[in-house]
């Protein structure tokens, strides 16, 4: 019990989200109005994705330096659980953009092609590409020790590389997303006051949820795998 | 040709996929093409972090010179619409050499796995992508009169291009033991 507090405030913080997200009241902004509820799971969402691919290559980092089996296994759940969380922010996005940009009534309507060459959607699909090759790297190495230290390479790798650059590209190319300058979300003048008190306690809650269903996909793997580590 | 003049931007596209294209195959065969015994013979006479910097280095000459025969191929047959050839030259060697560098690590990756070069192509487009984004952003300047390239998104790549090479010899040891 003593370890489990973290998952009851993940629940805590997750009820409050839905519950103080969808009756708080919130600044009506044109274009946007109520719709801006959704940044209390949209952007949660990609925050809990960069977290997650965070820790992975944490892990991936100390399978290199410690050569134990274990670490691997985690860096692999936390990518997948990852992309959970990335396909999820795709499809909140989408449901977002169902009543902002691709509604003709809304004055901030944007033509398809407009938001296929958007920056963020762009760099969300690299993100989501890279770490699907890690999977299909992984499961091209049949040996278990190789597959470890080459597909580890990989992922440091490509976390160098991507996220320099998912950052750079919105900052260089026109977005439709706020927060231009600066860090998005995290800027003072991008999101009011009243929407803060909801919207950081849900990033934790969102990423404590998924940390929490990694940790039991990493029970079960080393559950199959106990005769090979011990 | 197919197309006898194509408009500037055109052009730029065209210019930097086919970029893509001549580095993905002439970076892949220089790890794939090695066999196991000269793999063998570079362990014993090299240590990992000099074999790979060997590797980046040949690769960079080698994609150098195929920029510059490419670029000289293009305007031989799709027309010259450059308003700035030398700074373009320049963004061509600079892409070149980030090109070169990203998929020479790659094919190391690749050739470790025993795979073709499919899967080099599948681990390396997404990494390729902002960079190539880049490239394509900054020479579209070099095609209008008024535009000028930004400094500081050059030396961004540069960095990019350094952040490789370090990566590149830091993590080749863990590919290289078998």
């Amino acid at each position: 019990m003593y370890k489990s507090w973290w998952k009851i405030a993940s629940i805590l913080l997750l009820i409050y989200t839905v519950v103080g997200g969808f009756l708080m009241s919130v600044p009506a902004l044109p274009a946007l109005q109520e719709t801006i509820r959704n940044l209390y799971f949209h952007v949660c969402m990609w925050f809990a994705m960069m977290i997650l691919f965070t820790v992975s290559v944490v892990n991936s980092i100390k399978y290199l330096r410690t050569f134990n089996l274990k670490y691997d296994i985690y860096a692999r759940h936390y990518a997948a659980v990852g992309i959970v969380m990335g396909a999820l922010g795709y499809g909140t996005g989408a449901i977002w953009m169902t009543y902002t940009w691709a509604d003709p009534n809304n004055p901030a309507f944007q033509s398809f092609s407009a938001l296929a060459r958007e920056p963020k959607l762009i760099g969300a699909a690299i993100a989501l590409l890279i770490y699907f090759a890690y999977m299909v790297l992984r499961d091209s190495i049949s040996d278990i020790d190789k597959r470890a230290r080459i597909s580890s390479v990989y992922n440091i790798f490509a976390y160098a590389m991507l996220f320099p650059s998912i950052w750079i590209l919105p900052r260089v190319m026109d977005s439709l997303h706020p927060g231009r300058e600066g860090n998005p979300a995290l800027n003072t003048s991008d999101i009011d006051s009243s929407m803060r008190i909801v919207f950081y306690p849900a990033v934790i809650g969102w990423t404590l949820l998924g940390v929490w269903i990694t940790t039991l996909k990493i029970r079960l793997h080393l559950l199959k795998e106990k005769q090979l580590l011990s | 040709m197919a197309i006898d003049e194509p408009e500037a931007k055109v052009w730029n596209g065209l210019f930097w996929v086919i970029q893509l294209f001549i580095c993905i195959n002439a970076v892949a065969k220089s790890f794939l093409q090695e066999s196991k015994g000269r793999m063998l013979y570079f362990y014993s006479i090299a240590s990992p972090g000099d074999f790979v910097l060997a590797k980046l280095l040949f690769n960079t000459v080698l994609m150098l010179a195929m920029s510059l025969l490419s670029l000289f191929l293009f305007s031989l047959f799709l027309g010259n619409p450059m308003q700035k050839i030398w700074q373009f030259t320049g963004l061509v060697l600079l892409g070149g050499w980030s090109l070169s560098l990203v998929f020479t690590f790659l094919a190391a990756i690749a050739a470790k796995a025993q795979q073709n070069a499919a899967i080099m192509a599948v681990l390396g487009f997404p990494i390729i992508i902002p960079q190539l984004l880049l490239l394509m952003r900054l020479s579209n300047a070099a095609f209008a009169p008024l535009l000028t390239i930004p400094i500081s998104t050059v030396l961004l790549l540069v960095a990019l291009d350094a952040m490789v090479i370090l990566l590149a010899v830091i993590l080749f040891p863990y590919l290289w033991k078998d």
